[in-house]
């Protein structure tokens, strides 16, 4: 994982970019109940009046609220308000808006900030709560005597035919300390109560004042739940815009680097020499190049628009939520506990049995390609039953294995709902306490129920990734591995080339070779030269090593002991390029490329003449089979070759090396497929057609390389006899025995 | 578990190519084992369609029929869960709304506070439904992952037998990768749409309607608002759908071509860097990676916008819900509990809607899967044994042609008119060119395939009249492809005879010379064949097929000399072994020895398909026809 973090260096911005926007989408989601609070709580529950400090007030109205203000506070709340009159500049601006303003003077509130109102907010409601109490106490005079009481002044003894405002002035009027006496009860009075409280049940009157004002409280509240709403809408756009953007983000991250990857795995692949494929196994380096690398791309999707959002919007939902009510955070953290401990218990049940599924589903279809491919065995003995039965037992365990994980993942979802039902459940019964003790409202706990559902979505989100990206990360390891390998077969820093002056001679002086981590040498101590225009034939059982060697001379290994000479050149100190392009190379598994005949013979030469393309086809003995197709040189060849026989894979391997009339030419055990008629037209063909080459020749039949100028024996890996068909037949005891395995004594003569 | 994993899905992409079916590009819905796809991955499936979906669908009912009630209990758990889950919203609505109107009545003073009693009672009637709904909904999925459990593994089982009852001729046409992906992808893609998909079917359809209804009780302006986005939705969805299908489409073509050239390259990597042909390799690899990478972030793009659009539409029915509500509960004229439940209802109001825009896609997938696993049961099976069958209670192995005509198709007629009569005990060597059609005899004396006209006879005894058991049973067979399977040497050497004891098995092992070479393996007779049977060599296997042909004391003797990958000494070996197999034995021998086929007492010369000459040695030789042309090539000196 770590180590292909460097592959994202090059989309870093745009990383940044999209965690950015991933804060505005998660603010802009986790923003949407707090205003769905609001418009409950303000717009509903208060008539879309915020709080209780009113944009406009009676200048007679703020007078009575006065007496119950200290100097200071008193002073802190009229510096926030402008009175008007008519004789004010601009009294008629303000008139439209309230229309008593052409009866008295009024005083309207500055444009001043959040801060500064929620700091007269508790003032302005208490003064309201003390002004609206009297005025109910004078119009129940039952009441009179207890609340009096509690306000530390008798108000029995007003005179009845006291007006209000009447009453109102006598209190102004009251000495200081009498006042100051006041109004320490009434703070005594509202501390249990609590400010938010105080300014909830202040709106009243500041609807009242609002209605005195001759404005319409109606149209007040529609508008607030109207404005609240377009807030909402265009937070929801501004959450649509970003998670778009993060989306385009990631998309873009995620293919570029698969891309980039991609390619870099590829041309670090190609220039991989033997040495690496067999250690990580052609198969192994095609799923690392390919599936390996879509999953990093999923990867890469998941990490920014899931990893990276599930934290934001966990932690900003549990910031908010607090927010909210601190005293009903053990409910979220009940919530996260017992979500996860589901998690845990049903993957750490399920977790292993997966491993084995996939095993289970391995030996399923082994079975199933078995009893394809083994037909005709199959049927040959009446096995039919033995492997149905054997079918079966796969089949079986497969299916109680599936059933067995199945009704433990079923258990997930209705788990899971019940704790989220039962958790929104005991909020309400939890959150309903906490509203009856004034210490939140209602639109807070409906709030709180949805911030507490996305934290539980958050954390949902964060453990299956948690699940998930372990093995994207194995995925990200073997590609990484792949990158971090470098081939051990390097052109040299100062490169030599081959001069004109000796043409197709190759020299093994002591070459001993192994494999890498081999314990043994497959080639020992090899020695032999060829000569221009000469055919030098390795023949010796399997395991012999003459495949190895010629693997050696096309440098696809490099020798362990010794030397290989080409044109007298150290082949380690050419260019890989250079020396392969003297060699024509035929593949013992010969290897056709999807295209057309024409495109795979052009591989060696793609500006080869038409001419010399026939005439290589006709050297390997492809033209008349080529001939026969409608198509001809033109004829389709699927991946691999798989659409001609293999014999026919062979001769046009054959062909492609000849277009490039290389100075050598391997023929690694290519003649296999060809019965004994091709082999030997071939073989006669090949040697008039390429006098000037030099021929190297590996094959299993005598007949094949009796005729060559030189045979080598291989045995072991050593060389058992070196010398033409006659001398080994004298000398050699490995070359008669397998001479005469092959064919009778009259026919070896 | 993750090197695991990888370790498996690097073996199947060793098959890849043998199995191309195996991967059908684009049609695989993701399969975590829980489901978990990337996010809007369902929306990228490409849509393959059915070629006849109604009549692939009532096959499909008619093949689960012995579930028919089971599954009807499944649905109606399935609606009693989500039934109860439904009314859930609209309880917590009141309870909402009771405190409230208690909160309201403390506010104003006129109320008496907040009525706990009906709140709790409230709660726990929901407990109650909620507990009920989820013990419902556990139930119906644990009975539905054993229907669709069960219906998987008689579909596999169904197949797998199938296989065996098939013709030869339907693999001529049919990759194995194409019947080994019915076994696996179909399979699996049924089963999980009854498992997952049909109860979400259930589930969807149940709640859109339930909710529906609850939302209607509430407010019926409400819900006009609330359903005005759900066409609002589906529109947005579908188009980006359309066009993300597209890229969708070219991403996987593409990715096809990258991996292709992939598998190409690595494949013929000698090739290439002998050819020196990186550039243009890499040229090629950059052209289609680059195709690859604007379909792949274009596709992404698109479909992974799929979730934002939805939650935008989402939150535009939340404003609405939330304004609407504030609106009429201030006028008096809603609960604002009822809010609350509308809210509630909305957001699951989307997700069923969203899953059955989806249902068609998975269904018509679903069926096309049902359809290749169908195509598959109802192919056309061997033609039937006889009814009266004969039987030979010993057979002495005399093998007569009559006038055979055989081709693998009927227009193109490959033996025509072929005569020949083997006395018991005669060796018979069949000779000719790479692809001539040598093992062609082969499959029609052992009934693989049957003869278009004429008849062949073993004892008198035409072979169509035996039941296919027996007269397989009287040839052993030994071909050059040495097919074993994933057992131990024993086992594989037991499938000769099934019934035959330890001893018997290493008495067969002593005679075909491979009693000495298990004992140096790693736990001997018990050594057990790798999957891919290659932890032991191809000259070994080959000597193990043979000990299995032996154990198998057939009358008749099949053999393959063709030894290709083995060496000079080990070639020797089987060769002997051979030559002690065939004495007493009437044989059929596809040669490649000069020696088996000098001493053979009829040659069989084929090319092209057909018999071209037939006699012996000497008479063939004399003959100076095609086998003297043959046989003379392997001498000449191309030096002369």
């Amino acid at each position: 994982m770590i180590r292909l973090a460097r592959y994202l260096k090059p989309f870093t911005l745009m990383i940044l970019i999209a965690i950015v926007l991933l804060f505005v989408q998660g603010m802009a989601d986790l923003s949407l109940p707090d205003y769905m609070s609001n418009i409950v709580n303000n717009g509903i529950q208060q008539s879309g009046i915020e709080n209780a400090v009113p944009k406009a007030i009676r200048l007679n109205e703020m007078k009575k609220l006065t007496i119950f203000m200290g100097a200071d506070d008193k002073a802190e709340v009229l510096k926030n308000y402008t009175l008007i009159a008519n004789t004010s500049s601009d009294y008629d601006k303000y008139l439209k808006d309230y229309p008593q303003l052409s009866k008295e003077a009024i005083y309207v509130l500055k444009k001043i900030n959040q801060k500064e109102i929620d700091r007269i907010n508790p003032l302005m409601g208490k003064a309201f709560l003390a002004v609206s109490g009297i005025e109910q106490i004078i119009a129940d005079p039952s009441r009179a005597a207890t609340a009096g009481s509690e306000l530390g002044i008798d108000l029995t003894k007003i005179p009845e035919d006291m007006t209000l405002d009447q009453i109102f002035n006598m209190l102004a009027n009251l000495p200081a300390d009498q006042l100051l006496k006041i109004r320490t009860a009434i703070d005594k009075q509202f501390e249990a109560i609590g400010d938010k409280m105080v300014a909830q049940m202040a709106v009243g009157s500041v609807k009242a004042e609002y209605s005195a004002l001759g404005m319409d409280t109606n149209k007040i509240q529609s508008n607030y739940i109207w404005r609240t709403g377009l807030l909402m809408l265009l937070l929801s756009l501004l959450s649509a815009a970003s998670t778009v953007t993060v989306g385009y983000l990631s998309a873009r991250v995620a293919a570029g680097l698969s891309r980039n990857l991609r390619k870099k795995v590829f041309d670090k692949v190609e220039n991989f020499s033997n040495a690496e494929f067999d250690k990580f196994s052609t198969a192994s380096l095609i799923t690392r190049s390919t599936n390996d690398i879509t999953q990093i791309q999923m990867l890469i999707i998941i990490l920014i628009r899931i990893v990276f959002y599930a934290p934001i919007l966990g932690i900003g939902g549990i910031i908010l939520a607090l927010d909210k009510s601190t005293s009903m955070s053990w409910i979220i953290a009940v919530a996260i506990v017992t979500l996860l401990s589901l998690i845990i218990v049903v993957f750490s049940i399920a977790l292993p049995k997966f491993k084995i599924i996939q095993n289970l589903i391995d030996r399923l279809s082994l079975i199933t390609r078995e009893n394809l491919s083994g037909m005709m065995v199959i049927r040959a003995f009446n096995k039919q039953k033995f492997e149905e039965d054997r079918f079966d037992r796969a089949n079986t365990d497969l299916t109680k294995t599936n059933l067995f994980i199945n009704r433990v993942m079923v258990l997930m979802m209705p788990i899971m709902m019940l704790l989220m039902n039962g958790l929104s459940l005991l909020i309400i019964w939890i959150g309903a306490h906490q509203v009856a003790q004034s210490k939140m409202q209602v639109g807070d706990m409906m709030a709180f129920l949805q911030y507490t559902m996305l934290i539980v979505m958050a954390f949902l989100m964060m453990s299956i990734m948690f699940i998930m990206i372990p093995r994207a990360s194995v995925s990200a390891g073997r590609v990484a591995d792949v990158l971090g390998t470098e081939s051990i077969i390097r052109d040299p820093q100062d490169p030599k080339h081959f001069n004109g002056s000796s043409h197709g001679v190759i020299e093994f002086r002591n070459v001993s070779f192994r494999y890498p981590g081999a314990d043994e040498d497959v080639l020992h101590d090899i020695s032999f030269a060829t000569k221009p225009g000469q055919t030098t034939a390795f023949i010796g059982p399997t395991g012999s090593g003459k495949s190895t060697l010629v693997n050696l001379i096309l440098r696809f290994y490099d020798i362990s002991k010794g030397k290989i000479l080409v044109n007298g050149i150290d082949i380690r100190e050419v260019k890989q390029h250079d020396l392969r392009d003297k060699i024509g190379y035929v593949p013992q598994k010969s290897i056709l490329f999807s295209g057309t005949i024409e495109s795979n013979l052009r591989y060696a030469d793609e500006n080869a003449s038409e001419d010399k393309l026939i005439t290589a086809a006709e050297v390997a003995q492809a033209m008349e089979f080529i001939s026969e197709k409608p198509e001809g040189f033109k004829s389709e060849i699927s991946q691999g070759g798989k659409n001609v026989s293999g014999g026919q894979n062979q001769r046009l391997s054959i062909a492609r090396a000849l277009v490039k009339n290389p100075e050598i030419l391997v023929l690694d055990d290519c003649f296999s497929a060809l019965d004994f008629k091709t082999d030997s037209a071939l073989r006669k063909a090949l040697k008039s057609y390429s006098k000037q080459s030099t021929i190297l020749i590996i094959a299993q039949r005598v007949g094949t390389v009796m005729n060559a100028e030189q045979i080598v024996v291989l045995e072991d890996g050593k060389i058992a006899g070196k010398g033409t068909h006659r001398e080994l037949m004298k000398s050699c005891d490995t070359y008669q025995e397998i001479a005469l395995s092959q064919l009778s004594k009259e026919e070896l003569e | 578990m993750s090197e695991e994993k990888s370790k498996n899905s690097e073996k199947k992409s060793m098959r890849g190519p043998a199995s191309s079916g195996n991967q059908r590009v684009g049609s695989q819905r993701p399969k975590g084992p829980m489901g978990f796809g990337p996010p809007g991955s369902h929306s990228q499936m490409q849509g393959e369609k059915p070629r006849n979906f109604k009549a692939t669908m009532a096959k499909f009912m008619k093949y689960i029929s012995e579930f028919k009630m089971t599954v009807l209990v499944v649905i109606i758990f399935a609606m009693v869960s989500t039934v109860f889950a439904i009314v859930g919203p609209k309880i917590i609505g009141k309870a909402t709304t009771k405190l409230f109107e208690g909160i309201m009545g403390k506010i104003t003073g006129a109320g008496s506070g907040i009525d706990f009693k009906y709140i709790g009672n409230i709660i726990l009637i929901s407990v109650g439904l909620y507990v009920i709904s989820a013990l419902f909904s556990y139930a119906q999925g644990w009975i539905m992952s054993s229907v669709s459990m069960k219906i998987t593994y008689r579909f596999r089982k169904d197949i797998s037998q199938k296989i065996n009852r098939m013709p030869f001729k339907y693999f001529d046409g049919t990759s194995h990768g194409e019947v080994l992906s019915r076994v696996t992808n179909d399979v699996d893609t049924v089963g999980q749409t009854l498992n997952q998909s049909l109860t979400q079917i259930i589930t969807s359809v149940i709640t859109v309607l339930g909710v529906l209804i609850m939302m209607l009780t509430i407010s019926r302006i409400m819900t006009l608002v609330a359903l005005l986005i759900i066409p609002l939705s589906l529109i947005i969805i579908l188009a980006v759908v359309k066009k993300s299908q597209k890229y969708f489409k070219q991403q996987q073509d593409y990715l096809g071509h990258v991996n292709g050239h992939v598998e190409e390259m690595y494949g013929g990597h000698n090739v290439m860097r002998a050819f020196n042909g990186e550039e243009k390799s890499a040229e090629k690899f950059d052209s289609y990676n680059n195709v690859l990478y604007s379909a792949a972030w274009k596709s992404q793009f698109l479909s992974g916008m799929m979730m934002p659009v939805a939650s935008f539409v989402g939150n535009l029915g939340y404003v609405a819900v939330c304004v609407l509500g504030g609106w009429l509960a201030a006028q008096g004229k809603l609960a604002v509990g009822d809010i609350l439940a509308f809210i509630l209802y909305v957001r699951s109001f989307m997700q069923p809607i969203s899953q059955l825009a989806n249902i068609s896609n998975i269904l018509q997938q679903t069926a096309a899967s049902a359809e290749r696993v169908f195509d598959f049961l109802e192919e056309k099976e061997e033609v039937p044994e006889t009814s009266t069958p004969v039987k030979l209670d010993s057979v002495s192995g005399n093998v007569e042609f009559k006038n055979v005509h055989f081709g693998y198709n009927p227009e193109q007629i490959i033996i025509k008119s072929f005569s020949a009569n083997v006395k018991p005990g005669q060796k018979i060597a069949i000779v000719g060119p790479t692809g001539a059609g040598k093992t062609t005899m082969v499959k029609l004396l052992m009934r693989f395939y049957d003869v278009n006209d004429g008849t062949i006879l073993i004892d008198g005894k035409n072979i169509k009249d035996f039941t296919r058991q027996d007269l397989r049973a009287i040839f052993g067979m030994v071909l050059q492809d040495t097919w074993l399977y994933n057992g131990t040497i024993l086992e594989n050497i037991r499938y000769g005879r099934q019934d035959a004891k330890d001893e018997e098995v290493i008495e067969s092992a002593k005679i075909a010379h491979i009693d000495h070479f298990v004992h140096t393996l790693p736990n001997g007779y018990n050594m057990e064949l790798n999957e891919e049977t290659s932890n032991i060599s191809e000259g070994q296997k080959q000597l193990i097929t043979i000990a299995r042909a032996i154990l198998a004391n057939p009358k008749i003797l099949i053999l393959d000399e063709a030894t290709s990958s083995v060496d000079t000494r080990t070639e020797l070996l089987i060769q002997k072994v051979m030559d002690n197999l065939m004495k007493n034995h009437t044989s059929f021998i596809i040669a490649h020895r000069l020696s088996t086929i000098r001493n053979a007492d009829l040659i069989l010369v084929m090319d092209n398909g057909n018999i071209v000459e037939q006699g012996n040695h000497h008479e063939l030789l004399a003959k100076g026809g095609f086998y003297a042309k043959l046989y003379y090539s392997q001498f000449e000196n191309s030096t002369k």
